[in-house]
């Protein structure tokens, strides 16, 4: 079937079934290959996408279940104030390794100060719990997300 | 482009898959007719004595760098980046003694090449792997920095017609500090490709490094951090269809019935392909691959290994370190101390089968045409790769060219090439380029496993609790499918330094049967931590 989806504002015409995870709709049809293959099951982060802004495990969301939500990917996280700020704490805390999760931990942390511009490490675990890192980067990313909020005053 | 610091050069037209026949001049014209720039080969204590016998110069060239015209400066990299940073660490090695600064070196991954590339530190095998990448990599790269930089100072020093001690190579550029003269690498790089290779150049000493020993920034996080880094999994060849795939669930089992009439019915899905011990689902994404798998009717001859489980594996195990086995290291005599001991204590331990959990899913992609391969992948031991792609393709070695790329995590899990090989048998049935992605579930239950070791440790101890003789029988078993690459019989010692530098005592390790397959770097630690746990009760 055919479906209308807007990634990172433009609209996309795919023609799959409509229980297809979005996860490769992303990678395999529009070839948008930053959003990672974890585990398919929701378990590992890797896949963390933005759907209307609300951190969402896209090898589990159906793309008929989109409608006319916007979905923003790591690839435009960057043009969003928080994505920015992430991304620049990602970079001053070296936080990646080997960097296949980051994507994703990227994606989590994003959506959370969009959210909450002030988390607490409880509101940081809370926001994180469900991206695994096989590297072990977890201490410096909470550490990039308090710089990343510090950096946005007030 | 995969990293802004990386460039691609595989996929180019003038690039040769195998360069097993190059020489060390051939690759310095080879690069000043490519490029109108400057090819260093550098030259490695471990090069093989056929490989110098096959060079006129007396030694084979292993890695290069390639100074372009433009200035820009090209690291060809033997070894692969799975997060330990040795995109950056190496690069820093180059920098230091090329008198540039590091963002200007920029890295392609080495095709694969074992005379060329191999891991002075892993027998000359073209490996990243026991953590050794700087340690290999320390004297040979510092040295094609230096040889490069010399040889880009005496280019100068030529051109102006002065004394090259008068010269001072810095930030990428010649200094003639008397007139004030200056000439950028880039400029003097056809002329340097002209010239002869010094045999002995100065490295700098450690007083004078400015990049070495500094904290600097990984130059692949950029790519990691906004989506662009080019993983093994990412690659996605024109044309290419995607599959998944079911592997027998019992190692050692063959496929005996399979009905895929519900799977071709997916929308997406092109082809089922079959092999002896594998059903994979060819479709136009992975989406569309998974649904098809799990459509699949797959019935399994679990073969020999049908009723084998966990705790037979165990109980064999465990029943092998009551018996003597073969003796790795025996001081003074156990038996007697042992008899003569106050008190005895014996402990067992275990690790079980572990998967290495990549977070990147093993992947592969393959194009097989009739007189040629090309593998999309990212490994530890590129040359293995390609070795198993042409086994299984039935082509000669320089007919397989090999794209490595980032790794979602090693650990060793890719220093295996049955991925590769996998992926080639799929793609001998398939009309153009395929990616096999293998789910996660399939992931971790055909991971070549870490080895299943079982240690029985025993200590005879005097009236003051203190221990005298010390007895330890482990015992490993390898995973019961297909065989680990490289084999290992080297039977060490797995009493911990400080045991055997604190207690000067009567001591003996056997290995009852040890496994001979195993190659894990964490069964030994698993040995030593056993011992000092031991120790301590």
């Amino acid at each position: 079937m055919a479906y209308t989806i807007k990634v990172n504002g433009t609209a996309h015409n795919i023609d799959v079934d409509g229980d297809t995870p979005l996860l490769w709709v992303l990678r395999d049809l529009l070839g948008m290959t930053g959003t990672k293959f974890g585990c398919g099951m929701a378990l590992c982060g890797a896949c963390t996408v933005h759907v209307d802004g609300v951190a969402s495990r896209s090898c589990i969301t159906p793309v008929d279940s989109i409608g006319t939500s916007g979905i923003t990917t790591i690839e435009a996280i960057g043009a969003t104030a928080a994505g920015a700020k992430i991304q620049k704490a990602w970079l001053d805390r070296e936080v990646v390794q080997c960097g296949y999760c980051q994507s994703g931990q990227i994606m989590s942390a994003s959506a959370l100060l969009a959210s909450n511009p002030h988390p607490t490490d409880g509101d940081i675990d809370d926001a994180m719990s469900g991206n695994i890192c096989r590297c072990g980067t977890y201490v410096r990313i909470r550490e990039a997300i308090k710089q990343a909020a510090q950096s946005q005053g007030g | 482009m995969a990293l802004d610091h990386i460039t691609s050069r595989a996929a180019g037209t003038d690039w040769s898959p195998s360069a097993n026949g190059f020489s060390r001049r051939s690759f310095l014209q080879a690069g000043a007719a490519a490029s109108g720039g400057l090819m260093l080969s550098l030259s490695l204590p471990f090069a093989s004595g056929e490989a110098e016998a096959a060079d006129a110069l007396g030694f084979a060239p292993n890695a290069f760098i390639r100074i372009e015209g433009d200035g820009r400066i090209v690291l060809t990299m033997p070894y692969v980046e799975m997060g330990q940073g040795t995109y950056t660490s190496i690069p820093m090695l180059i920098a230091e003694e090329l008198e540039v600064d590091l963002q200007q070196v920029q890295l392609e991954h080495a095709p694969p090449n074992e005379k060329l590339y191999g891991n002075p530190l892993i027998g000359g095998v073209q490996a990243t792997g026991n953590s050794n990448a700087i340690r290999a990599a320390w004297q040979p790269l510092r040295q094609a920095g230096a040889i490069a930089r010399t040889m880009l100072v005496s280019a100068a020093a030529k051109r102006w017609n002065v004394d090259p001690t008068s010269c001072r190579p810095q930030s990428g550029e010649v200094f003639h500090a008397p007139t004030g003269r200056r000439i950028k690498y880039g400029e003097l790089a056809a002329d340097a490709a002209r010239l002869a290779v010094p045999e002995n150049v100065a490295l700098k000493q450690p007083k004078d490094f400015k990049v070495i020993g500094t904290p600097a920034k990984r130059l692949d996080a950029p790519a990691k951090v906004n989506g662009t880094a080019v993983y093994g999994i990412d690659a996605r060849p024109p044309g290419v269809k995607v599959a998944t795939l079911a592997q027998s669930p019992v190692f050692g089992g063959r496929v005996k019935y399979v009905d895929d009439a519900a799977a071709k019915a997916v929308k997406g899905v092109r082809q089922i392909v079959r092999l002896d011990d594998t059903v994979a689902v060819v479709a136009d994404h992975m989406g569309a691959a998974k649904k098809g798998l799990a459509a699949l009717v797959i019935e399994w001859d679990d073969g020999p290994h049908a009723k084998l489980g966990t705790d037979d594996i165990l109980h064999e195990l465990q029943r092998a370190t009551q018996n003597p086995g073969a003796v790795a290291q025996n001081i003074g005599d156990t038996d007697k101390a042992m008899a003569s001991a106050d008190t005895t204590v014996e402990a067992t331990y275990q690790v079980p089968f572990l998967a290495h959990a990549t977070m990147e899913p093993m992947n592969c992609a393959v194009h097989v045409r009739k007189d040629g391969c090309e593998v999309w992948v990212g490994n530890q031991a590129i040359a293995r790769a390609q070795a198993t792609a042409a086994e299984t393709a039935g082509l000669p070695l320089d007919k397989v060219v090999v794209h490595n790329h980032l790794l979602g995590g090693g650990f060793g899990r890719r220093l295996e090439i049955d991925g590769v090989t996998r992926a080639v048998q799929i793609a001998m049935q398939v009309d153009g380029p395929v990616k096999v992605v293998w789910t996660r579930e399939e992931d971790i239950q055909h991971d070549m496993y870490r080895p299943y070791f079982f240690d029985r440790l025993s200590a005879g101890l005097d009236e003051k609790g203190m221990p005298v003789t010390w007895n330890h029988r482990l015992q490993a078993r390898r995973s019961s499918h297909g065989g680990y690459l490289w084999h290992s019989t080297t039977v060490s010692t797995p009493i911990p330094p400080t045991a055997r530098s604190t207690w000067s005592m009567h001591s003996r390790t056997c290995m009852s049967n040890m496994c001979r397959w195993n190659r894990r770097a964490f069964a030994l630690p698993s040995g030593a931590a056993s011992g000092r746990r031991t120790m301590s009760l």
